[in-house]
């Protein structure tokens, strides 16, 4: 058993490894996930979903459905057209972006295998879903485009009859000259695959939707992680007043970016009570997860890396297609992911010159967008890959040509080629103590050892750069109505109690838990007596919530502010009682105190003055014992973490299956304020980067149908095939805040496949071959091999 | 729609007497006639195990059977084997661990590992990790990467193993 160490910062509860409160009751089976919320009057929608992958609509006889038992309405698209206004899933900040106009069900075309087409809703989801059967509706098949190479290909047919083609979007990063860098220089290249996966959360996608006609007020409950951006989304494009749309996210089984972007079905769901001003709920099956939640990924990159004459890395020259469906996800688009893999490719090096160019390429698959570690993966696969092929030509040991080429501890602040302002990386110190903690020159000789016995191991390193803490540069700049801020209010209850509304949100990470150290921390007292609430548009401060790694970093500062600003009211009202100067005033454990800690009077009575007897009190001086604070990120305009993993892989080069031995990290997330709860962040995350590593894919026929879409079918990390996985801490605090935290949500999946990318390849360097495309499957492997 | 039948079925020690639809899984029967939202739906096919209710004292998929199919059975799920204290170890021990992060796949783990270290202690032996992740292959979670859990049913399975010998010796 590992067991999480303290952090060196820490005080009376930031850097312990607490227990989370709240788990006790997802422990007993009492945790309230949207699908169990009960409303009176509730009826249920279920979708007809199109076969085909492209297709044109043509009429639809719903009128045997609608005679139907216990069927209430059968929507079509053109039941939306008067009361929903279209989305369009692009942001200014990418220039040329284009995207079609989405509405909750299609009117013409059909263009992903899985769409839904038509909404039943009935008094039960049994009867909606044998309603369905009975629905005429004819197609006209179109020519589907599926393969990535054959979308952009000249003559394929188009997905938006009036685009020029099928590319959503291009852009190209330059910094220095590739073409002088590359010029008579030794260089080494990849051409690199990454299958389509998807988040598979346990709990698949759920909406309930309440309008209230009497008060025109709208009550939505929905998985997410991001209530304040759904309210915003279903507020303008049903035209409803804001402050009467409210958002409420109860327990959320699992997000991973999947659930902040928005469905069809959501909005079909919010149109659908408003047309029949009742609760109507959906909950997606698991076929339907596979089929219309974001898939992740699909990205070809060729890439190449010049070195200099003296062995140095000097220039990488990247080109990476990426395949994202049928248009573009709104309302964070399907190109933040392609602009992270070109951004951050080479980040932890000192290169000098870089150019990278970006397509994004429509197809008739599932949208892809935004899933954990976006982009990272990709771009630290690619990096170093070519960092471990360059490393082959030059004859050195891969911790070695990192340590000679990192960016180094006196370059900060360091901009890469890219653009990306690193205020601190630890890149050398994390190296140092990984080789360290693998006992890295025993596994070599290990290796060795084993190689003479027909036993193929690999050792793979994989360095990450992790963007957290995001300012509006992410996408308010582009337009989103997507915070970059936290809002917190504060209160004292009147029994001297601390009641906590924040706007950051809970997916089982532990949001609430560390809100709750950092304010007791902050105001100095117990942890219990701090109850956090999150995740209702109605009873929070609007906020960004939990996105890109922002809660500890943003949403932990905003609580600590916050708790100082109550601190301070607590200590006015106090010293007002107590005749003495305010600032001469402590709090320890629930008492104010004087400097040296003698108690003078406990919380419960200043709170029970201030509520009850505030004719006690000065004129001058508030009872107010209720804070609000905001706070935004105003520095560097993403505040980078940085790490690295170490993967020991065995090959069996009969079958092809690959055995994960072990997995390390060395993660550097600036303060930490639980690093239990980091440890299982990390852990958590390098279980999904194996999974893309060896075992997760959306698989597509010709036709683009989804061939693999089912549990049993798709193949997510068990708990047999899992490894131990061994981490330790670097901290380097940011200076942007007093806190210092940074994030770790990413940190698991940004290096984990690229280790394992680099662990297989250096099993099967000897043997001649080498793979280039994740999952490596068993297959894969033995084509590499030439054994099939 | 074939007309519902009725059924008696003793769920968490009470026995309770419904009609169902022939057609209506126990898992849907457990969330939505009884209200034990505790059993969770992540795949209805059997693979991921968040349904994972004791069925006369065995482990099953609540979303493989059909209530019809219970009847005169008794059903014991995560709600009732928390408030009998049946859990009670295996709860503690995972949230000391953190060896859960959205909870949803949580209520399948606990029934499973409950059934498991039965087994071991009868057998008079301490699972090794890898047979706690064998154990585990019809439990997917994708939050914690399994070690949390594998070391908190890990911790519980030893503290018994000493406990029993304890016992043994006096």
């Amino acid at each position: 058993m590992s067991a999480a160490a303290d952090s060196p910062g820490r005080g009376r509860y930031i850097g312990h490894p607490l227990p989370r409160p709240g788990a006790r009751r997802l422990l007993a089976g009492r945790g309230r996930y949207t699908d169990d919320v009960l409303l009176p009057r509730t009826l249920h929608a279920a979708f007809l979903r199109s076969p085909y992958a492209h297709a044109r609509l043509g009429a639809a006889d719903v009128s045997e459905a609608a005679a139907m038992p216990g069927v209430h309405r059968v929507l079509t698209g053109r039941d939306f057209v008067p009361i929903c206004t279209p989305w369009v899933g692009t942001l200014s900040h990418f220039k040329g972006m284009r995207s079609a106009p989405q509405m909750p069900l299609p009117t013409e075309k059909v263009v992903w295998a899985g769409q839904p087409v038509v909404m039943v809703i009935a008094e039960t989801r049994a009867e909606a879903e044998d309603a369905l059967e009975a629905i005429g509706i004819e197609f006209e098949e179109l020519e589907p485009v599926v393969d990535l190479d054959a979308a952009r290909a000249p003559g394929a047919p188009r997905i938006d009859a009036d685009a020029p083609d099928n590319v959503l979007f291009r852009t190209r990063i330059e910094s220095g000259s590739t073409a002088d860098a590359f010029a008579g220089a030794e260089s080494v290249a990849v051409d690199l695959r990454f299958g389509r996966h998807t988040a598979v959360t346990m709990e698949p996608r759920a909406v309930l939707a309440d309008f209230d006609p009497g008060e025109g007020r709208l009550t939505v409950y929905q998985s997410t992680q991001t209530p304040y951006q759904f309210q915003d989304l279903y507020a303008r494009h049903f035209g409803l007043p804001e402050a009467r749309v409210r958002v409420i996210a109860p327990d959320v089984g699992g997000s991973f970016g999947m659930k902040l972007h928005l469905y069809h079905e959501d909005m079909a769901v919010v149109g659908a009570s408003l047309l029949l001003k009742r609760p109507v709920k959906f909950t997606a099956d698991r076929l339907e997860a596979f089929a219309s939640d974001i898939h992740a990924r699909d990205h070809r990159v060729r890439a190449r890396l010049a070195l200099a004459p003296d062995g140095g890395l000097r220039a990488i020259e990247v080109d990476d297609v990426t395949g994202v469906g049928p248009f573009s996800a709104y309302p964070r688009t399907s190109a933040v992911e392609g602009n992270q893999v070109v951004r951050l490719i080479g980040a932890p090096y000192r290169l000098t010159d870089y150019r990278a160019d970006l397509t994004v390429v429509a197809q008739n698959k599932v949208q892809m967008s935004q899933y954990r570690a976006v982009g990272h993966p990709i771009a630290c696969a690619v990096t170093e890959r070519l960092v471990d092929l360059a490393a082959q030509r030059l004859g050195l040991d891969p911790f070695e040509i990192r340590r000679r080429n990192y960016v180094t501890d006196a370059m900060y602040p360091h901009t890469t080629p890219s653009g990306y302002r690193f205020e601190k990386l630890s890149l050398g110190t994390c190296l140092s103590k990984l080789h360290d903690l693998m006992d890295y020159p025993a596994l070599r000789a290990e290796q060795a050892a084993l190689r003479g016995r027909g036993i193929h191991r690999g050792i793979g390193i994989a360095t990450y750069v992790e963007i957290t803490n995001p300012t509006p540069a992410f996408y308010g700049v582009g337009g989103a109505h997507i915070s970059a801020q936290d809002g917190c209010v504060l209160k004292l209850t009147p029994a001297g109690e601390v009641q906590c509304a924040i706007s950051v949100t809970e997916q089982g990470q532990g949001t609430e838990a560390i809100v709750g150290q950092i304010v007791a921390e902050g105001l100095g007292v117990d942890r219990d007596c701090v109850r956090v609430h999150t995740g209702d548009t109605e009873t929070t401060p609007s906020g960004g919530a939990t996105w890109a790694c922002r809660g500890a970093g943003i949403g932990g500062e905003t609580a600590l502010q916050a708790s100082r600003k109550l601190r301070t009211r607590i200590l006015e009202i106090a010293a007002a009682i107590l005749q003495a100067e305010a600032k001469s005033l402590d709090i320890r454990d629930g008492a104010v105190t004087d400097p040296d800690g003698t108690p003078r009077m406990t919380l419960r009575d200043v709170a029970n003055l201030a509520y009850y007897r505030s004719d006690l009190l000065p004129p001058d001086v508030s009872p107010a014992l209720t804070v609000a604070h905001h706070f935004a990120p105003r520095g560097y305009p993403f505040a980078f973490t940085n790490g690295i993993h170490g993967s020991l892989v065995e090959v069996d080069v009969e079958t092809g299956l690959v055995t994960i031995l072990r997995h390390w990290v060395v993660e550097d997330c600036g303060r930490i304020i639980n690093p239990l709860l980091v440890d299982e962040q990390i852990r958590g995350g390098v279980v999904q980067g194996l999974g893309a590593a060896f075992f997760e894919e959306c698989r597509y026929g010709e036709t683009g149908q989804l061939l693999n879409g089912s549990m049993a079918d798709y193949l997510v990390p068990m708990a047999c095939e899992m490894p131990d996985i061994v981490i330790a801490h670097v901290e380097t605090p940011t200076g942007d805040t007093e806190l210092g935290a940074k994030g770790c949500g990413e940190a698991g999946t940004a290096a984990a496949s690229g280790a394992a990318l680099n662990a297989v390849n250096d099993a099967l360097h000897p043997l001649g071959a080498s793979l280039s495309q994740l999952p490596m499957t068993p297959e894969r492997v033995l084509r590499a091999l030439n054994v099939i | 729609m074939i007309e519902p039948r009725p059924i008696a079925v003793t769920v968490n020690g009470a026995t309770v007497r419904r009609f169902v639809e022939p057609r209506v899984s126990l898992a849907d029967f457990l969330r939505g006639d009884l209200g034990l939202t505790g059993t969770h739906l992540g795949c209805e096919v059997g693979v991921c195990g968040a349904c994972i209710v004791n069925l006369d004292d065995r482990p099953v998929h609540a979303c493989l059977m059909l209530a019809v199919q219970v009847d005169g059975m008794r059903v014991d799920t995560v709600e009732g084997l928390s408030d009998s204290g049946a859990l009670a170890e295996l709860q503690a021990a995972f949230h000391a661990r953190n060896a859960l992060q959205c909870g949803f796949c949580t209520p399948g783990i606990l029934v499973v590992a409950q059934d498991f270290l039965e087994a071991c202690r009868a057998a008079g032996r301490v699972p090794s990790r890898e047979a706690i992740r064998d154990a585990l292959s019809g439990n997917y979670c994708r939050c914690t990467g399994y070690e949390a859990i594998v070391d908190a049913i890990e911790g519980v399975a030893r503290t018994r193993h000493g406990r029993d010998r304890r016992e043994d010796a006096a």
